[in-house]
């Protein structure tokens, strides 16, 4: 059916059979959910709340903390209990702000509008911005930001992203498969606010009953267009996914879509977008997918931001051997966190469980400067010399080699035969480049 | 719950593929080449074989004993280099050849810079190098021919057995590509015995002989198809890559279709360079010596460039140089260009903005 796609990258196993064909299920109530402030990429909201409150579901709990930046919003009724530092699934420690439910789910009052498409789209902007709404895909970019190009720049094209090249995950797959036509409401709202003439659904050929049946329903839509797509991986990357659907190239040394013209957006987030316009609701739950070989029910899970991933496995049965490795989000580009008392945020599409024997550790080997990541690099940037010198305080050649330019999307250090952390040293270099340029 | 889990940077899943899984990868590709090696030159090539791996692997365990480093010997880069010592000899040589050649390959090529993935040349090359300088006769002398060898190629050289007595040469290098370059450097034979010579040498038999075995020739170069197999394995697994041997190769064919002939340029027939890529060592350098991770450029701009010039090395030699097989010198001249090359070819990353 005319697959397009990239120059480079890796075909991984998808194992994404374990939770490929479980429905949607609703999670029940958490007992206790954490909002952390900084879900997203820009500045921490700043909490509205004090120890004691009462609040609603969908009450908004933080201010936005600047321009890029998005408010915070209770997922469930019930008291707040706590400002404090908690566990991210970043790894890191991030200030946020735990409430007890009271079981009752009680919401604040929401709209329903059947007349929204006529709302004008500075209105529509706001509702988004209002709502809470960022990337689900995982960098968590404010939408509202990213559908306000700066003066002079026009989009053209709205390309919604139903990659999911990451193996194991299926959240996405499934939403597409049962919620498309919010998806496809939320892609023109999308299209209305920045007035692109086009949109795109790119969705990869492991999902042909996706592809089928959003062709199905855009028969007769004339702007809006699917474009399948090679099974690779990082097909699902922002810049990859531009260049398979229009063959632009976003500029590299900081580019961002919107200079070739194109906003990207997750299936997901089209979904939180239609939601947020026509009923005024706020970006409080999302669907996860929990899976791995030892978890004893993987499931699509639809879940209240904040719940707890403890409460989320034990939702699907707890696992059938002991855990070794917890990684949030896909095993490409997802972070191995040391707690499941963590909390899922905006961003969480995934929850994996590795036993021992997957989350096998292996030591570096001198490189064979063998080139099998020269060779599959989807940024055409050279890993190992970049690693080196990193590994050599070589700042200045790091950024020459082009550290600035990686994705972090891991094929390298997935095909590496000398398990170098090629990731690890690149992302050094990444802090201590931008460092460096900082202090100029 | 206060369980602390692994953590590690992403990414959380791995290809299955480590050092030693590559390395004994190409021990297995080498193989089937000495499977025929063995079929055709008789147990001795075995045992010769024997001798350089057992040396190879001794020689790196003991270095690496003595620097006080891990002992890496199991991750088969010394059976490599031994088997390619082994490929490089003829099967009548004496024991202690492969065993010399080996032990200067491993210490002298490998070690002396640190070991696997920081040496500058192949040391298998540099084994040969060191052998073919130190017992050129032992190299170059006592081919033993396949049974039953020939017919065309064996009147070939019988024509040549008759030639006058400054040409010597002809039979005692009375390899293939021996031949070719006697017929170039000699002036004493006439024009048509040279060509007929020629036409025999690159008709078909001789092309056939060669692909699959049925010729005089080292150990491990006896059969291109044998080479052809384990190279496919390489290719397949993606181990090596098409860049090297695809243009080494081709500028091979193109320069011999350009200046091969003995009538002047472009005199030669399309089968010449068919010939010339079939003979010697050029389908064991393209893909198993010039392909050599440590030894070869990482960009692939570089991989062109540095086939293209082991291939304009090999037929400056083999046409003008003084010996009448060239991969190998080649190889080692350009392995000491690939920094430089490395340097000059640094790809723009997607989306360079075009200044």
């Amino acid at each position: 059916m005319g697959l397009k796609t990239f120059p480079g990258g890796i075909h991984p196993h998808d194992n994404k059979a374990f939770s490929k064909d479980k429905k949607i299920e609703p999670m029940p109530l958490p007992k206790k959910i954490v909002i952390p402030l900084s879900q997203h990429i820009g500045a921490p909201a700043k909490p509205v709340v004090k120890i004691g409150d009462e609040v609603l579901a969908g009450q908004k709990i933080a201010d936005a903390g600047g321009f890029v930046s998005i408010p915070m919003h209770s997922s469930i009724s019930g008291k707040v209990a706590k400002l404090a530092q908690f566990n991210h699934p970043t790894g890191a420690l991030v200030q946020g702000i735990e409430i007890t439910g009271d079981g009752e789910d009680k919401w604040v009052e929401l709209v329903d509008e059947s007349n929204f498409m006529e709302l004008s789209a500075k209105d529509m902007k706001e509702r988004i911005a209002e709502a809470g709404v960022c990337g689900m895909g995982g960098a968590g970019f404010p939408t509202h930001v990213k559908l306000s190009p700066p003066e002079g720049k026009t989009i053209d094209t709205i390309i919604l992203n139903g990659v999911e090249c990451e193996p194991y995950l299926t959240a996405d797959y499934r939403i597409m498969l049962e919620q498309a036509e919010d998806i496809l409401t939320g892609l023109k709202i999308l299209m209305k606010i920045v007035n692109a003439k086009k949109g795109v659904v790119g969705i990869e050929a492991n999902k042909p009953d996706a592809i089928k049946l959003f062709k199905n329903l855009l028969k007769n839509e004339k702007n809006i267009s699917v474009v399948g797509l090679h099974l690779k991986y990082p097909q699902g990357a922002e810049k990859q996914l531009i260049y398979a659907a229009t063959k632009r190239k976003v500029p590299n040394k900081g580019g961002l879509p919107m200079d070739v013209n194109v906003v990207v957006q997750n299936v997901g987030t089209a979904i939180a977008v239609f939601e947020a316009v026509r009923y005024k609701k706020p970006l409080v739950d999302r669907v996860i997918t929990i899976s791995g070989k030892i978890v004893k029910n993987p499931k699509n899970i639809k879940a209240r931001i904040g719940t707890y991933y403890s409460d989320l496995l034990e939702y699907c049965g707890g696992t059938t051997e002991d855990i070794s490795k917890v990684i949030s989000g896909g095993p490409m580009m997802g972070f191995a966190i040391p707690s499941l008392e963590t909390p899922m945020t905006k961003g969480s599409s995934g929850l994996l469980l590795f036993n021992k024997k997957e989350a096998h550790k292996d030591s570096e080997d001198v490189c064979l400067r063998c080139a099998r990541c020269v060779d599959i690099c989807p940024m055409n940037i050279i890993p190992s010399f970049i690693a080196h010198h990193v590994r050599n305080d070589d700042w200045d050649s790091a950024e020459k080699s082009g550290v600035m330019d990686c994705i972090k999307c891991g094929s390298c250090a997935y095909v590496c035969p000398s398990h170098i952390k090629l990731i690890q040293w690149i992302d050094i270099g990444k802090i201590k480049v931008s460092e460096k340029n900082r202090s100029k | 719950m206060n369980d602390v889990f692994a953590v590690s940077a992403a990414p959380h899943i791995k290809q299955k593929i480590s050092v030693n899984s590559v390395m004994w990868q190409v021990v297995l590709a080498l193989t089937p080449a000495l499977l025929v090696g063995i079929f055709f030159f008789g147990i001795q090539s075995l045992f010769l074989t024997i001798y350089a791996v057992a040396a190879a692997v001794f020689t790196e365990a003991l270095i690496q004993k003595f620097r006080k480093v891990p002992i890496t010997v199991n991750d088969g880069s010394a059976v490599v280099t031994g088997i390619l010592i082994a490929f490089n000899i003829n099967s009548s040589s004496p024991w202690w050849l492969p065993v010399l050649g080996s032990i200067f390959a491993i210490a002298v090529g490998k070690q002396i810079f640190g070991g696997l993935g920081f040496n500058i040349f192949n040391p298998a090359l540099l084994g040969r190098a060191f052998m073919m300088a130190s017992w050129p006769t032992l190299m170059t002398a006592g081919w033993k021919f396949t049974t039953p060898m020939n017919n065309l190629f064996q009147s070939s050289i019988n024509g040549l057995r008759n030639l006058p007595s400054n040409v010597p040469d002809v039979v005692t290098s009375a390899t293939p590509l021996g031949v070719v370059k006697a017929l170039r450097d000699t002036t004493q034979i006439s024009s048509d015995m040279a060509n007929t010579v020629m036409d025999n040498l690159t008709g078909m038999n001789t092309l056939q002989d060669l692909f699959w075995g049925n010729i005089g020739g080292v150990i491990g170069e006896v059969s291109a198809a044998a080479l052809l197999i384990g190279a496919a394995y390489l290719a397949w697994k993606h181990i090596i890559e098409w860049r090297i041997p695809v243009s080494y190769i081709g500028t091979v064919f193109v320069l011999i279709y350009m200046f091969g002939g003995i009538n002047g340029m472009f005199s030669a027939s399309i089968m010449l360079p068919i010939f010339h890529i079939l003979s010697g060592g050029l389908i064991l350098g393209a893909f198993f010596m010039a392909t050599d991770m440590v030894t070869s450029p990482v960009t692939k701009k570089g991989r062109l460039i540095f086939g293209m010039g082991c291939g304009i090395l090999t037929v400056v030699i083999r046409l003008i140089g003084g010996y009448p097989e060239g991969v190998s010198y080649s190889i080692l001249l350009m392995n000491i260009a690939v920094p430089l090359i490395d340097r000059y070819t640094i790809p723009k990353p997607f989306g360079e903005v075009k200044k």
